[in-house]
């Protein structure tokens, strides 16, 4: 069997590596400062990033490869969230199971969408998916209440089945756990002024983003992935060859389906509740914006997307008004006012606002994302050191 | 009977301000090509136009009136707003009550501008781009619209109330021998709906600008070729689409008091509306929108949801729009009125 690429290795040990030391890069400022609030290396946000991760790449598979825009995936999140949740009611809080039924629903529940919304292309593709998603938020929010349990969202509880479960004296609300292994248990590592905490829950969504990736780049690489990419580039060149184009799209389909499904299920792992605004059409929205944002098509990029997005939601939306004004006390009071005004309405809880100005910009100026910037950037490098080379070199050569 | 009628005329309701929303994107996407995704954006501003001129007609100058005293014991601080002092109190208080019917004259410049300026300043350049990004940056221009509209006016819902003598309802009923009354204002923002509908149609029937326009639908190449600047026509359609939606949502106002994000909820489903009706087909998109709309008011029916309760199935009237638009996509790909060649990639 052919193994993956030595560059494409390389990039997986580097998400390795990183996601390894993740509590370790993204705590760089000491506790006790006052830089602290832009640490982000706790676990409740570490998870969120490995899990948007795996959401996004999964996003890529179907938007990076076919073009196909759908703007309903948060609908597989919520429905891999569901039964997760299900099978920590019936069943018992191990989270094997759980991932692997919400793996499989979402799987079906993408076959069944897909099949329907894939007759179409182009912008009805996205009106339909973005209806589908609408229409499964109404059928978790208000219709099928006794599944879904409707706005409150669905619980564990305390006299829930679960049939393979120890029966529960101590009168607390279980906790999720791998075998034993407590998704919330944190080793806190003190080094001088630094708190490095270490947490299952994220080494698990860790390993599955790892997993995730992996089967990311044996995609994109197979003769399935230039497929994909053929029918972005030319479905009618396609059609005309004679090739059916319908079973691939819906296999790139019902594959991020699951990727979403199985984040869903991660989400309900970490914290066992799902709700129906998970599946709302701004989710949707959000999950477009990463891919956007890290870079369409690329493999490193909707992860990054991902974490940027996160790492700067949960940062912005600290900044209030009192620490504006510490951070800008040294300039005269109305000039003071004057720039924690303006600030004001992109910080705290006006974050969407920078977001959706961020969007715009990159979706104007930089169609390729983050990762076209990096490239971009690489390249002028490179031509620049070219040219100092050149010039050496020219300059070295009349003495022959 | 009377039940069926009542909601008949819900229905309706509804049904015309998803028809007065799903014109506007199909004028847009008509002529321009361009999926506007700021479109329920465009439907919020104008209910906020209605929101400012509230507002603003409520500044009040404070006079200090000795004669009473406040419970300090205090001069008692007497609030008139200017217009009643400008006005007199009769016409002045006739104004503040008549805000919403104003407000009218202030959205139509304000939404054509706005449209002119969003055309010529963002979606100029998004035409040779792929549809996903011209979804994409609409969408973009939707969060940042609808997030100032948020950090100025709040996150709550601002009350706009009708003018007082369409408070209450109407026995439309009795015009045929039934019993059923309905809000005065409902009515209104139907037959206001009607009159906007038939005045696009009519523009673009019978004037010459309207021809121009249509030719361009038809052929954008050829009219250009005759020497006609079909790009500034254009902008101006996309302006009179932007005016259409804003007073969709000032008329909107009184029904449900407006909020920032009510045109994200209402753009879904006027896209359905638009799907549903045919993609660049105008009168689609207005039959459509009714169409649902009645559908829509006839799943929440307690018989209908009786009926579905007997066969064990849960109601279906929030998701009944969402499976008619499905089920006419799967059997009618073009839409109950699109035209062959539209879109069919």
């Amino acid at each position: 069997m052919k193994t993956i690429s030595k560059a494409d290795m390389r990039t997986l040990f580097f998400v390795a590596i990183i996601a390894l030391f993740a509590p370790l890069i993204l705590n760089p400022f000491p506790t006790e400062s006052g830089w602290a609030q832009f640490n982000a290396g706790y676990p409740d946000l570490m998870q969120r990033f490995a899990i948007y991760g795996i959401l996004a790449i999964g996003f890529n598979i179907l938007f990076g490869l076919t073009g196909y825009l759908s703007f309903g995936h948060a609908a597989f999140l919520g429905v891999g969230s569901y039964s997760a949740v299900w099978m920590f009611k019936l069943l018992s809080m191990n989270i094997i199971p759980a991932l692997i039924l919400s793996v499989i629903v979402a799987g079906l529940f993408s076959l069944l969408i897909g099949f329907i919304s894939l007759r179409r292309s182009g912008i009805y593709f996205s009106i339909l998916t973005l209806a589908f998603a609408q229409m499964s938020f109404a059928l978790a929010y208000s219709v099928l209440t006794p599944l879904t349990n409707g706005e409150t969202g669905l619980q564990i509880t305390l006299n829930d089945p679960r049939i393979f479960a120890a029966e529960n004296i101590s009168g607390n609300l279980p906790v999720t756990s791998l075998f034993g292994l407590e998704m919330r248990d944190t080793w806190t590592m003190q080094l001088g002024a630094w708190d490095f905490q270490f947490n299952i829950g994220y080494y698990i969504c860790a390993i599955f983003l790892l997993l995730a990736f992996y089967i990311s780049i044996r995609i994109f690489r197979s003769p399935f992935g230039m497929m994909l990419r053929a029918i972005k580039t030319n479905q009618t060149r396609l059609n005309f060859t004679g090739i059916n184009t319908r079973p691939y799209t819906l296999a790139a389909f019902v594959i991020s389906g699951m990727y979403a499904g199985l984040a869903g299920g991660l989400m309900a792992s970490m914290d066992p509740l799902a709700g129906a605004e998970r599946m709302q059409w701004t989710a949707s929205g959000e999950i477009v914006l990463m891919t956007i944002l890290g870079g369409t098509g690329t493999l490193l990029g909707p992860v990054m997307g991902a974490g940027f997005i996160k790492y700067f939601e949960n940062i912005f939306s600290k900044i209030n008004d009192t620490v504006l004004h510490g951070w800008f006390s040294w300039m005269p009071d109305g000039l003071e006012n004057v720039i924690v005004w303006i600030l004001h309405l992109f910080t705290g809880k006006g974050w969407h606002l920078t977001l959706g100005i961020m969007f715009m910009m990159i979706v104007i100026f930089l169609p390729g994302g983050l990762m076209e910037g990096i490239s971009r950037i690489g390249k002028w490098w490179k031509h620049r050191n070219a040219k100092n080379n050149n010039t050496s070199h020219t300059s070295s050569t009349p003495a022959e | 009977m009377d039940a069926i009628l009542l909601q008949i005329l819900n229905g309706l309701d509804k049904g015309s301000a998803y028809a007065l929303i799903a014109l506007g994107l199909t004028l847009i996407f008509g002529t321009l090509g361009v999926v506007n995704f700021a479109h329920g954006a465009l439907f919020m501003l104008g209910a906020f136009c209605a929101v400012s001129l509230q507002k603003l007609m409520s500044v009040s100058k404070i006079t200090i009136d000795p004669s009473q005293l406040d419970f300090l014991g205090k001069p008692l601080k007497v609030k008139t707003p200017y217009v009643v002092e400008w006005f007199g109190p009769k016409f002045g208080n006739a104004i503040i009550d008549w805000n919403v019917p104003l407000a009218i004259i202030v959205a139509i410049p304000v939404m054509l501008l706005v449209g002119y300026v969003m055309e010529r300043g963002l979606i100029k350049h998004f035409y040779k781009r792929p549809h996903a990004d011209q979804i994409l940056v609409t969408f973009g221009l939707a969060i940042v619209i609808q997030e100032l509209v948020k950090a100025n006016f709040g996150a709550n819902p601002i009350p706009t109330p009708a003018p007082d003598q369409f408070v209450g309802s109407y026995n439309i009923g009795a015009l045929i021998g039934l019993d059923a009354s309905y809000p005065y204002w409902r009515l209104i923002y139907f037959a206001f709906s009607a009159i906007i509908i038939s005045s696009v149609f009519a523009f673009l029937r019978f004037t010459t600008f309207g021809m121009v326009v249509r030719a361009g639908m038809a052929d954008r190449e050829t009219v250009g070729l005759l020497g006609i600047n079909i790009d500034r026509r254009f902008t101006i359609m996309f302006g009179i689409a932007a005016a259409v939606a804003g007073l969709a949502g000032v008329m909107y106002t009184p029904i449900n008091s407006p909020n920032y994000h009510m045109g994200m909820d209402f753009l879904v489903l006027s896209f359905v509306v638009v799907v549903v009706g045919g993609m660049g087909s105008l009168p689609g998109a207005v039959l459509a929108g009714f169409l649902l709309g009645v559908l829509e008011s006839f799943a929440s029916m307690n018989e209908v949801k009786g009926f579905f309760e007997m066969l064990y199935l849960p109601s279906i009237d929030q998701i009944i729009i969402y499976l008619v638009a499905i089920i006419v996509l799967l059997t009618r790909p073009r839409g109950l009125m699109g035209k062959a060649g539209v879109m069919e990639e």
